[in-house]
């Protein structure tokens, strides 16, 4: 059982290593990258009848600016986010569990075509997931 | 014979699995597993999640078929859950336990009900809690006569659980952990009856798992279940080491090596563990 423990934490722990002084923005490769994952979400977006819905009246290319914004901010590149809060935009939405885990699907498409890694998906997604509170049935 | 009622049960779910269309609120993974006794789970610990893919708006049904080759003994599950609305699991398992050294099995019904009290498994600050309960009824109660077992009709279980993905916790890897603490009087999960001449109350366990997605699609991890020692003869904590398979959202694949000490006076029963879950609806 030992044995097995400690090869287990040797595989847990070989990437802890890999651990580096760069924000996640730099390891996901800058702005270029981060707006390849926002083009490929509106396209993901566009494609999917359901979450679609609830784009049908956004203004796409604000969309685009504003998010590949956000996601610049919250990866910790130099940027500031000057879009509406999350909390206003999607108020009167009422998206519902289901619509918010849907698009979090889309999300993780939009970064599995942009070569981005799971364990870098994995850490934008932490960064991104204290925001449910204010997306999530508002 | 029995292995080929488990290999049919799992192409039958598999057949069916694939042409129906299941709930699909959940984020992959999050369903979890279903446990030995038919509750969603680890392998062999219930879980808070709620069995199935459903989200608070949505129902689910899932089914699932699981064999343990031990030195001495095979055990063989299977059963369906329901989920609703992300909020109640109803669960329905059999349990055959075969004496494969000594001949014969011992067949046991169990009912379980879920209902998660708090939070998310992703999103809360705190973990995802649930409480539980699973209602054993045995079919054969010679071996736990037998074996001094104070009741070999019924009991029930009840467990409290706190469950809790960190999302890129382990240098990126997700990390999921569960606790769980289950008031019990059974014997070898109720196969071999209740109470006996060392203890004939309820008694606190805990059960942990604690598992690493190595991909998406790709879960590893352990597991404890600490057992009541009732019986003149010995029981063991149970322990296994698992690696899981979620291509999708359909099914999913666990292997595991299963140690579970000593049953019914054979010693260090150990072996292959191998379940699959398929989400029906």
């Amino acid at each position: 059982m030992l044995r097995h423990l400690s090869l287990l934490l040797a595989i847990l722990s070989f990437g802890g290593c890999a651990s580096t002084p760069t924000t996640l923005y730099d390891q996901l490769g800058g702005q270029e990258k981060i707006a390849l994952i926002v083009d490929n979400f509106i396209k993901e977006i566009e494609f999917d009848a359901v979450i679609f819905q609830h784009f049908k009246d956004s203004d796409v290319s604000r969309f685009r600016e504003k998010l590949i914004e956000q996601l610049c901010a919250e990866t910790g590149g130099n940027c500031q986010y000057t879009g509406d809060s999350m909390e206003k935009v999607h108020t009167g939405m009422k998206i519902s569990e289901s619509d918010f885990n849907r698009t979090v699907d889309l999300l993780i498409n939009a970064m599995t075509k942009a070569d981005v890694s799971y364990p870098l998906q994995n850490r934008v997604l932490a960064k991104l997931a204290p925001m449910r509170a204010d997306i999530y049935q508002r | 014979m029995k292995q080929v009622r488990f290999l049919s049960q799992t192409f039958a779910l598999l057949l069916l699995t694939q042409t129906t269309l299941a709930g699909e609120g959940k984020l992959l993974a999050t369903a979890g597993l279903t446990q030995l006794e038919g509750s969603g789970g680890g392998g062999i610990v219930p879980w808070a999640t709620v069995a199935g893919y459903d989200s608070e708006d949505e129902f689910s049904v899932a089914a699932f078929s699981t064999q343990v080759n031990l030195d001495d003994y095979r055990l063989n599950a299977w059963g369906v859950s329901v989920g609703i609305y992300d909020r109640i699991e109803i669960s329905a398992a059999r349990q055959t336990f075969d004496l494969t050294s000594l001949g014969g099995d011992i067949n046991q019904n169990i009912f379980g009900v879920k209902t998660r009290l708090y939070g998310d498994v992703i999103y809360s600050a705190w973990p995802q809690t649930s409480i539980g309960l699973q209602y054993k009824k045995l079919q054969d109660p010679g071996v736990a006569k037998l074996v001094g077992a104070k009741s070999y009709d019924d009991g029930t279980d009840l467990y409290l659980a706190m469950t809790k993905v960190h999302l890129g916790a382990l240098a990126g890897y997700n990390l999921i952990w569960n606790i769980t603490a289950r008031a019990t009087k059974a014997n070898q999960l109720g196969l071999l009856g209740y109470g006996g001449i060392n203890n004939n109350h309820y008694e606190v366990m805990l059960e942990g798992s604690l598992g690493v997605l190595v991909s998406r699609q790709l879960a590893i991890g352990v597991e404890y279940r600490q057992k009541p020692d009732n019986l003149a003869i010995k029981e063991d904590d149970w322990k296994d080491l698992f690696v899981t398979y979620l291509p999708n959202k359909h099914v999913n694949f666990t292997a595991a090596w299963a140690q579970l000490g000593d049953i019914a006076g054979a010693k260090d029963q150990q072996g292959l563990y191998l379940s699959m879950t398929g989400y029906l609806w």
